[in-house]
């Protein structure tokens, strides 16, 4: 009854299918804690976290730099320049309210130090349709190490609510063989 | 029996459980409770008004309002309506279970007024319009400072809430009104109200330094890296608050709706102090794809630290259950393996709603969280609407519905008011529980296509490099939009049914409240010795390992299909 007192005896140790189940969840949590270090190690999937300070200001300069080096071309709809970066290479992308800068050209199977940052807000980076996410924050160069595996084209769409023209942040990757 | 610490008139004698009632802590669960409702009817109305605005066939509000609806549900919901409620809680567990009077009445008037003043602060900056910041308010997106104030005079209020709590404890340990270990109700509550003065902590150093950032920016320099981290110590925390509490209620109406017993307290207590010792760390599954922490720290903190935690989640899914079973067992239920769920109560809103809210907080919100928080499955669930999906089956079909099951008895024991239209009561938990589940699980199928939480158009607003999400993603959320509109109607039934009864209904005062079923209001417990026979919750509680498995290794493959990256 475990709204009254309980009786005097009551520190005792579990019996029966209630010690049986706290023994199976435990095993299962141990599971669960081995699953994430093996994958750290073994995965291809990963967040590592790695990120630097950096002035936004800075960080602009940046991306301006590395677009004047890598454009090949401007998206007709938008405007905006498309790079191609060689493979192995430092990638910058920029975030503000409400569009990234640049559009990105990759190789299949090549690795690239992808860069994120923003000028303003957090934003986020949600890459459409393989719906992979991570946070990008202002006074923040958060680097992914990403080898893209599929072709085609993959918009960047903003998950981080940025203020009124959230809902229209976009971006894109276009990768090739 | 030890005698209270009761002055005279202070207390009378509840007729429906013979308990002590200290009339100062009735009239404030009653104040508490009510203001709980009100707010609850706030969030409601945003609720309804988002659900028809992220079903893409309806649409309804603009973007601007989308936003600033966001910002009302968010506080007056996860915040206002849930703690109003657990003080209520906390001031009825200290006193009538431990037959002691409330420490302070200034105190709890302090709180309670702290925590009105702060909430109609909060919704009054929101809706002059320069606060549409959502419930995270993350920097450098600033809202005006009496939106942070608001939000801290909430935080105080509810802080002397609980130290009311603690003395109160502290009073009843010094006048001998209860003898050797309290009662597992108070302990569960206690575990809440420690928690919360963990998470009320994190919640100043979050959010006075963010006030006065948003008087002058130049005051103070905020990292938005530092801001996340500290805001989930409050954010996450609070929901373990909301956790606890939610268990002691299931402990609770397990007792008066069949008699339960827990099969071993110890393992029962056990398992609090675990949610204690390990789950302020587990905040870290919030942050789990930011930059600038690394992976060391996030495998560290929601692999040992979270997982004890979850290991708390998986004992209490046992043993409440089979509380239910041994009691049930007891009274003669003994067909079969689920004999004994077939013929419980149901027809009792008290257990529907409780038992709804176990089913849907296991099976729904407890695996989706385990998995979510996995530090990289997250990569495929961060800001998506998976994860609005995972805790609208935790924090609504678990909690609130849990509260809403108390709720049953605060009205006909605390109020002493009936419920009129016993026959909607009874439905009430079934179209809430049902409606908040087909929301939760549209919600999440729409999340696993990659559509954004936080997000008013799934087309882009016109956007060339993306032009919206396919058929699939439509069809989840118009599912997603019709348990939304079913869940509400739960929702809106019972405040009304509510409302009706505290300010309508028929006194009962002088005599006992009427039974929701059976004969008597509270079913007697069985005893000690009664026989621990459990073999269908075992059944139930594999169905939910092995359902756990399968969805834990599903998302680990789906998760080896994405581009690599580290
Ligand atoms: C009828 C019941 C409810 C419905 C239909 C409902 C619906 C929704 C919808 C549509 C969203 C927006 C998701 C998005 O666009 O990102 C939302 C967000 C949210 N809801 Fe509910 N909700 C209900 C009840 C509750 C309750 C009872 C709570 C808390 C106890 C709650 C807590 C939240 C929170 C914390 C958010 C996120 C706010 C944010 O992103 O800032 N909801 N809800
Ligand atoms: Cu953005
Ligand atoms: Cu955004």
């Amino acid at each position: 009854m475990s709204i009254y007192q309980p009786p005097a005896d009551w520190f005792k140790a579990p019996t029966g299918s209630e010690r049986t189940w706290v023994g199976i969840a435990l095993v299962w949590c141990i599971v669960m804690s081995i699953m994430m270090p093996l994958w750290h190690f073994k995965g291809k999937q990963n967040s590592s976290g790695e990120a630097y300070r950096v002035e936004p200001m800075d960080y602009a300069k940046r991306v301006m730099e590395f677009i004047a080096a890598n454009q090949v071309g401007v998206d007709e709809g938008t405007m905006r320049p498309i790079v191609a970066p060689a493979p192995g290479s430092d990638v910058y992308l920029q975030a503000q309210m409400w569009q990234y800068t640049p559009i990105i050209k990759l190789k299949l199977n090549q690795e690239y130090r992808l860069h994120l940052s923003s000028l303003d807000l957090q934003h986020g980076f949600s890459l459409q349709p393989l719906n992979m996410n991570f946070q990008i924050l202002p006074g923040w160069d958060h680097v992914l190490t990403i080898t893209p595996t599929s072709t085609g084209t993959f918009p960047i769409i903003c998950n981080e609510f940025c203020g009124i023209g959230h809902h229209g942040m976009t971006g894109q990757i276009i990768v090739e063989e | 029996m030890p005698t209270g610490n009761h002055g005279a008139n202070e207390m009378r004698s509840c007729e429906t459980t013979g308990l002590p009632v200290c009339l100062n802590a009735q009239q404030f669960i009653k104040l508490n409770a009510v203001c709980a409702v009100v707010f609850l009817l706030i969030g409601a109305i945003a609720a309804i008004l988002l659900a028809l605005t992220r079903w893409p066939a309806v649409h309804l509000l603009s973007a601007e309002w989308y936003y600033r609806t966001l910002t009302i549900h968010g506080l007056n919901m996860l915040i206002f309506w849930i703690l109003f409620f657990e003080i209520a809680v906390l001031y009825f567990a200290c006193t009538t279970l431990l037959n002691s009077k409330l420490a302070s009445k200034g105190l709890a008037w302090a709180s309670w007024l702290l925590m009105l003043i702060g909430a109609i602060t909060v919704d009054v900056f929101i809706l002059r319009g320069k606060s549409d910041v959502l419930l995270t308010s993350y920097v450098p997106l600033k809202a005006e400072p009496g939106f942070y104030l608001g939000i801290i005079l909430v935080a105080v209020g509810a802080l002397l809430g609980v130290i009311n709590f603690f003395c109160t404890i502290y009073i009843a340990k010094r006048d001998k009104t209860y003898e050797g270990s309290m009662p597992m109700v108070v302990y569960g509550a206690t575990a809440a109200a420690i928690i919360a003065v963990v998470t009320l902590l994190h919640g100043a150093v979050t959010m006075i330094p963010t006030f006065v950032w948003s008087i002058n920016p130049e005051w103070i320099a905020l990292d938005p890296a530092w801001y996340r981290i500290t805001w989930w110590g409050l954010g996450h925390q609070s929901q373990q608050v909301n956790v606890c509490a939610m268990v002691s209620i299931w402990y609770f109406l397990s007792s008066v709706t069949v008699g339960g017993r827990p099969i071993n307290q110890a393992v029962c207590r056990g398992a609090f102090v675990l949610y204690i010792l390990f789950i302020n760390l587990a905040s870290a599954h919030h942050i789990l794809v930011d930059p600038g922490v690394g992976s060391g720290w996030k495998i560290w903190n929601t692999s040992y630290a979270m997982y004890l935690a979850v290991l708390a989640s998986m004992i209490h899914g046992f043993t409440v259950p089979a509380s239910v079973e041994v009691a049930q067992r007891y009274n003669g239920y003994k067909d079969g393996l689920f004999g004994w769920l077939f013929n419980a109560p149901w027809r009792n809103p008290g257990f529907s709603g409780f038992f709804l809210s176990l089913v849907i907080f296991g099976f729904g919100g407890g695996i989706t969280g385990v998995v979510l928080g996995t530090q990289q499955i997250n990569i495929m669930a961060h800001n998506t609407l998976r994860i609005p999906g995972h805790f609208h089956v935790t924090v609504v079909g678990g909690t609130t519905l849990a509260f809403m099951a108390l709720t049953y008895y605060v009205v006909p024991m605390i109020f002493q008011k009936e419920f009129y239209c016993k026959a909607l009561c009874r439905i009430q938990p079934w179209l809430f529980g049902g409606g908040i589940t087909v929301f939760a699980i549209g919600m999440s199928f729409a999340g696993s296509y990659g559509v954004p939480r936080r997000h008013w158009d799934v087309d882009m607003g016109g956007s060339t490099l993306f032009t919206g999400f396919g058929s699939g993603a439509h069809v989840w959320l118009g599912i997603m939009g019709v348990g939304g509109v079913i869940a509400f109607i739960g929702l809106l039934l019972f405040i009304l049914l509510v409302v009706s009864a505290v300010f309508f209904g028929k006194s009962n005062a002088g005599g006992p409240m009427t039974p929701w079923h059976g004969d008597t209001a509270i079913v007697a417990p069985i005893p000690h010795d009664a026989p621990h026979e459990t073999p269908g919750t075992m059944i139930l509680v594999m169905v939910l390992l092995v359902s756990f498995v399968v969805y834990y290794f599903a998302n680990w493959k789906w998760l080896s299909d994405v581009w690599h990256v580290r």
